[in-house]
């Protein structure tokens, strides 16, 4: 954010509603890293933790919606201030749902006592490559940082290709050995978590770039996205 | 906590409300001084004024002989002659050339007295009136053959050099005629400086130039006033000395700035939003004066020029110079006669020397008060009827 | 909104490189603004930035200036309004004028309404004069409030029906475009709801250019905004751009409470 705010009461609102926002990025974070750390460690406390903390996540929305609608209310903000909270108000519904997503991870992790995963380490890769985007969205979020969000939508297509890979390879074991069929789906649908996190990640890093520069670059595909932001070619 | 909940009184309380009181003190002790002057000042003129409202009539034999014709002493018994009026005696004649068949006749009148006897009755015993006469007064008196009337001769005649017969009434008409043709000469022409300086001219050094100029005109003493119309109505234009003409025009040049400044301050009173309103339909500046501004600006404009009329009135300075402070027994009865006025008249009476002539100049003072206090009051009517709120 | 959009749309004004002077003092530097027709536009900025200045320079009212010294072109439908042969009472006729405060003639509702159709000869006095003030009133919604009281001072009305009142005198005249300064600033928030909303069916006849300090109000109101700062046009565009996404950082800072 560049200058200060004349009123300061309003400048700190401001400054919490980020803060609140980049806390509950920071838990959602831990949440995926604990649900993916119970699945390889065999941990069910850990997951049984993830499930647990949910609610705190879910928490801090209905905090984060009360901050956003008493400063639309009483402050109602104009341009880039409008923007950050508009923005801010997308974004905890897709940090909730990323959420929602690790928890559903940590269930998934629990149903794996009976049907030990195989595969295990491409998962890992995949969930490594689904916290680096994440973790790109949210600093391009707190740094006002658009290159930080165009990587972000660019490294959504690593995240797909590498989930059909392991969709494929799944479904060979499944065919091959049909004693795997239950493994199998429950490591796909882990993957397919994963992946949905990323598309949230996504949404995150598109929104971040309305935030700061004041266009869209939704649903315009992300080669285009990255080009806009680069400066290569004008936002419509 | 808070020092102004202190049930105590602290010094510097102490000393602030001290210095308070002394204040109210002086301002109350001013403002009786001042009070005290008013009053003395107004019991004494009307304590010397009322009785000038009255004079004395005695009842007398009037012989009406074929001789009173040559010589009007004939017609009362020889120990009366100097109780009656010598005014009243001298008209006698005339009276009876207008009708002879009043000759040889006689009648009991009653009859104006000599203004010695008048202030004897009053009172004023003083005035020269031989011990004799006050005996005959006295025995009159006692046979119920003295009265006192109002003195209606004091509002219809004009002077004279028998103070029982002295009156207001031509410098009454010499004062309408002046201020008639002051008012006529300054206020258009007031009015319309003031409005071109405030409306129309541009802010230039020559227009700031004369602003200050006029104001600095009100400030002059008024006598100048008089040497200017000596020297321009009278010597340079040939208007002829003493008249109410040279008199209206010099007193309108001295009312001129203080109408103009007066008509300058109500046209600013007036918003410059509603300017602004009419200039923004597209009144023309004629117009946007005319319509608007004027009839706002108008309570004050009137008031403005009363004063200014009523200061005009109580002047005579600069009327001694043109020559205005002049023995006139008869009313004028163009403006080119020789005329006087009424703060003239007062003057005039005030160097007199005999009683009679004192106290009608109170009651000439009484009536000019007045008359300048009913134009004021007409002033803050008017300002007060034809004020708009905006 | 896309500039093809503009060009079919009429500009009603075209302001070009206007320069504006009192004495020595550059007021004005060197705008260029094209204001359309039907369209409410906004000026807003910091006090003293020179809205008043350029809107009273639209109808000429800067002319009782003496110190002022104006350089540059407006059109008004393609005519330069400070050429030599322009009267200027007429512009004021087309281009009609509400002030901050409101400011009715210390005279009847009638009246205030009939001077200006009677000094122009615009209808005669009499019935058609009566429908002209009933027309003028009901346009600026202030019909049914006053209607039964036309010979009463204008003056005794309330703030907001008094800034109605001189809308519906402006109105009078049939004007093309209505300046208003501020003319919500003396007013409460429903009369000024009431002023805003009317002039909402306003644009559908004439042209309004409206000065405002209120930034919500130009948000609200107006389809254009014009920021000025310091005598500059700094940024012009329409009004969602400005309040959602502005190009230039200080009309950024200034609409979101960082100025200064
Ligand atoms: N009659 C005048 N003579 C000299 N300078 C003037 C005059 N009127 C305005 N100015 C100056 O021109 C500049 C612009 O004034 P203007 O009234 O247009 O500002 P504004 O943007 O309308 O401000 P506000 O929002 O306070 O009404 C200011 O610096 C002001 O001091
Ligand atoms: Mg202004």
């Amino acid at each position: 954010m560049p200058t200060e705010h004349t009123i300061k009461r309003f400048e700190g609102e401001l400054n919490d509603l980020k803060e609140k926002i980049l806390e509950m990025g920071g838990l959602v974070e831990k949440a995926i890293k604990r649900s993916i750390n119970s699945l390889l460690k065999h941990d069910t406390d850990r997951a049984h933790k993830v499930i647990e903390r949910e609610s705190n996540i879910n928490d801090l929305e209905l905090e984060i919606d009360e901050m956003t609608r008493t400063i639309l209310a009483l402050r109602q903000p104009a341009a880039s201030d409008l923007r950050f909270v508009i923005t801010s108000i997308k974004l905890v519904t897709d940090l909730e749902r990323m959420g929602d997503l690790a928890e559903g991870i940590a269930e998934k992790m629990l149903e794996t006592r009976d049907h030990p995963l195989i595969q295990i380490n491409s998962l890992q890769s995949l969930s490594d490559l689904v916290l680096v985007q994440l973790k790109l969205s949210l600093d391009a979020f707190s740094r006002y940082d658009i290159e930080a969000a165009a990587q972000c939508i660019e490294g959504d297509k690593k995240v797909n290709t590498m989930y059909k890979a392991m969709q494929r390879e799944y479904l060979t074991y499944m065919i091959e050995d049909p004693r795997q069929i239950t493994a199998g789906l429950i490591a796909t649908n882990i993957a397919k978590n994963l992946e949905r996190i990323g598309d949230h990640a996504v949404n995150v890093a598109e929104m971040v770039i309305y935030m700061v520069k004041g266009y869209e670059v939704r649903h315009i595909g992300r080669k285009a996205a990255a080009a806009i932001v680069r400066g290569e070619s004008a936002p419509k | 906590m808070s020092n102004f909940m202190n049930t105590g009184k602290n010094p510097r309380q102490k000393q602030r409300e001290r210095a308070d009181t002394r204040f109210r003190l002086y301002g109350l002790t001013a403002l009786g001084l001042a009070m005290a002057f008013l009053v003395f000042f107004f019991i004494d003129i009307i304590g010397q004024a009322i009785p000038a409202f009255h004079v004395t009539e005695v009842k007398v034999t009037v012989h009406y002989s074929d001789a009173v014709k040559s010589n009007y002493n004939k017609a009362i018994d020889h120990k009366l002659r100097r109780i009656v009026s010598r005014g009243w005696l001298r008209a006698l004649p005339a009276q009876l050339k207008a009708h002879p068949d009043m000759i040889g006749t006689s009648a009991e009148l009653w009859v104006p007295t000599d203004s010695r006897v008048d202030q004897y009755i009053k009172g004023h015993d003083g005035n020269g009136l031989k011990p004799k006469y006050q005996h005959i007064v006295d025995a009159m008196q006692k046979d119920g053959r003295v009265r006192q009337v109002f003195n209606t001769g004091f509002f219809t005649s004009g002077d004279s050099k028998l103070p029982e017969q002295a009156g207001i009434l031509a410098a009454a008409v010499g004062s309408v005629f002046t201020l008639l043709l002051t008012m006529l000469v300054a206020v258009p022409i007031g009015v319309m400086t003031a409005i071109y300086l405030e409306e129309f001219a541009e802010d230039s050094k020559l227009t700031r130039l004369i602003e200050v100029n006029i104001n600095n005109l009100a400030a002059i003493p008024s006598i100048l006033y008089g040497l200017l119309g000596l020297a321009i109505f009278i010597n340079f234009m040939g208007v002829p000395r003493s008249s109410a003409l040279a008199g209206g025009l010099t007193l309108a040049l001295m009312t001129l700035p203080i109408i103009i400044i007066a008509t300058r301050a109500a046209l600013r009173a007036v918003p410059e939003s509603i300017r602004e309103a009419a200039y923004g339909l597209g009144a023309s500046s004629l117009q946007t004066v005319w319509h608007h501004v004027l009839p706002l600006a108008m309570p004050g404009i009137l008031t403005g020029s009363i004063i200014g009329l009523a200061q005009a009135m109580g002047e005579t300075a600069p009327l001694i110079i043109i020559g205005m402070m002049a023995y006139i027994p008869e009313p004028p009865t163009s403006i080119l006669d020789a005329a006087t006025v009424l703060p003239a008249q007062v003057y005039t009476w005030s160097t007199e020397s005999l009683h009679g002539y004192t106290e009608r100049t109170a009651a000439g003072i009484l009536v000019l008060l007045t008359v300048l206090l009913s134009l004021n009051a007409i002033a803050v009517t008017l300002r007060n009827r034809m004020q708009q709120h905006w | 909104m896309s500039t093809e959009k503009n060009n079919q749309l009429e500009n009603k004004i075209t302001v070009r490189d206007l320069k504006l002077w009192y004495g020595d003092f550059q007021a004005l530097n060197g705008l260029d603004l094209d204001i359309l027709e039907g369209k409410v536009t906004a000026f807003i900025g910091p006090s003293g930035c020179g809205k008043s200045t350029f809107l009273r320079t639209l109808n000429r009212m800067n002319d009782r200036i003496p110190s002022c010294r104006v350089e540059g072109e407006i059109l008004l439908d393609g005519t330069d309004i400070y050429a030599p042969e322009v009267d200027v009472v007429q512009l004021r006729t087309h281009v009609g004028m509400v002030f901050q405060k409101p400011n009715p003639f210390p005279k009847s509702i009638y009246e205030n309404i009939a001077y200006a159709p009677r000094i122009h000869s615009l209808v005669n006095d009499g019935p058609e004069m009566d429908e002209l003030v009933e027309t003028s009133l009901r346009k600026a919604s202030i019909w049914n409030e006053v209607k039964d009281k036309l010979q009463q001072p204008g003056t005794a009305l309330s703030g907001g029906q008094q800034q109605r009142l001189c809308i519906a005198r402006t109105i009078a005249v049939q004007p093309d475009v209505i300046l208003m300064d501020e003319p919500c600033s003396a007013l409460d928030p429903i009369a000024t709801a009431k002023i805003e909303e009317l002039m909402d069916e306003l644009k559908q006849e004439y042209t309004i250019v409206i000065v405002t300090h209120n930034m919500q109000q130009a948000a609200r109101v107006s389809d254009y905004t014009a920021y000025f700062y310091l005598g500059d046009l700094i940024e012009f565009a329409d009004t969602h751009t400005i309040f959602t996404a502005p190009t230039h950082q200080k009309t950024e800072d200034y609409i979101t409470g960082r100025f200064g």
